[in-house]
C-alpha cells in the first residue's frame, strides 16, 4: 500500500496524519512535497502523526531527517507523534530516537509547541 | 532436502525491487521465520535490491539485477548482484557519527548489516554481488522444494 496523507489544524498546530509506506519513490516523494507545500504556505509547527505508517526504508528515513532540517532552518519545529514499534525501532538503530522529538499523545505532543 | 536454490534475473526497476522484497518476505516465512525477522529480512533484501538499481544500475534499461534466494537448511543466503561501477566498502562513510547523522542518504548498508547475521560484498566486472545471510535460530520449518 502506498502512502496517504492529509493534514489538519489543531491549536496552530499542523497535523500531518500519515499511513502506508514511506518508502523510495512511493511515500518519500509525497512526504517530501507535503512539507515543502507546508513550508511554502508558512507553516513552522508540524507534527507528523506517523500512527498508520507500516513500513519505512532508508530513503523515508532519509525523508523524515530532511523534513526535520527543513522545517528548523526556517526555524520551526517538526515532531513525530505515534510511532510504530517497526518505526521507533528503526529509530533508535539508526540513532535519530534522540534527535526527533517523538510523542505518544497528541494532546500533549500539540501543547509541547513553542507558543 | 536441504540446498534448493531459485534465482531471477529483474530490470533495473522499483517494481524489480518491490518483487525481491515481496519474494524475500515469503521465503522467510516458509523457511520458517518468525515474522520480526521476516521483517528484518524482507527489509535488508529491500535495501540491498534499491542499492543495486539506483546506485549501482542506476536504472539503466540494459542492466540488470540478479537475486537468489537458497535455504541451505541452516540459513536463508541472499545474493544481490548489478552491473553498476561497483561499490567499495571502505568508501562507505558511518551514517552514527555526527557529522552524518541527518544527513539524507547512506543508511541502506548499516542497516543491512543491523538485520543480518552476515553480509559480505564482491566486487564484480562489472558490478557488485553482496550476500545475505540469517541463521536460523531454531528448527527451519522447510528446506525442501523451491518455489519459482
Amino acid at each position: 500500500m502506498s502512502m496517504k496523507a492529509s493534514t489538519r489544524q489543531v491549536d496552530g498546530v499542523t497535523v500531518v496524519d500519515l499511513s502506508g509506506r514511506i518508502t523510495l519513490g512511493e511515500g518519500s516523494v509525497v512526504l517530501r512535497d507535503m512539507v515543502r507545500d507546508l513550508i511554502g504556505k508558512g507553516e513552522r509547527k508540524i507534527l507528523l502523526n506517523l500512527g498508520d505508517v507500516t513500513y519505512i526504508d532508508s530513503s523515508g528515513i532519509g525523508e523524515l531527517v530532511s523534513a526535520f532540517t527543513t522545517v528548523r532552518n526556517q526555524g520551526g519545529e517538526l515532531k513525530l507523534l505515534k510511532l510504530t514499534k517497526k518505526v521507533h525501532d528503526l529509530l533508535q538503530i539508526t540513532k535519530l530516537y534522540t534527535v526527533f522529538d517523538v510523542k505518544d499523545d497528541e494532546a500533549a505532543a500539540i501543547g509541547s509547541f513553542k507558543k | 532436502m536441504a540446498g534448493n536454490r531459485v534465482s531471477y534475473t529483474l530490470d533495473s526497476t522499483l517494481e524489480s525491487v518491490n518483487t525481491a522484497e515481496t519474494t524475500a518476505e515469503q521465503m522467510a516465512a516458509k523457511a520458517g521465520f518468525e515474522d520480526d525477522d521476516q521483517h528484518r529480512i524482507s527489509m535488508a533484501v529491500r535495501e540491498a535490491a534499491v542499492n543495486a538499481v539506483l546506485h549501482g544500475n542506476a536504472y539503466d534499461p540494459n542492466k540488470k539485477m540478479r537475486v537468489s534466494f537458497e535455504n541451505n537448511g541452516e540459513s536463508l543466503i541472499i545474493t544481490i548482484a548489478d552491473e553498476g561501477k561497483g561499490l567499495h566498502e571502505e568508501d562507505i562513510p558511518d551514517p552514527l557519527s555526527p557529522e552524518n547523522l541527518l544527513k539524507q542518504s547512506g543508511r541502506g548498508i548499516f542497516l543491512i548489516r543491523s538485520f543480518m547475521d552476515e553480509v559480505r560484498f564482491r566486487v564484480l566486472e562489472p558490478g557488485t554481488e553482496v550476500t545475505l545471510v540469517k541463521h536460523f535460530r531454531g528448527e527451519p520449518a522447510s528446506a525442501t522444494e523451491a518455489t519459482t
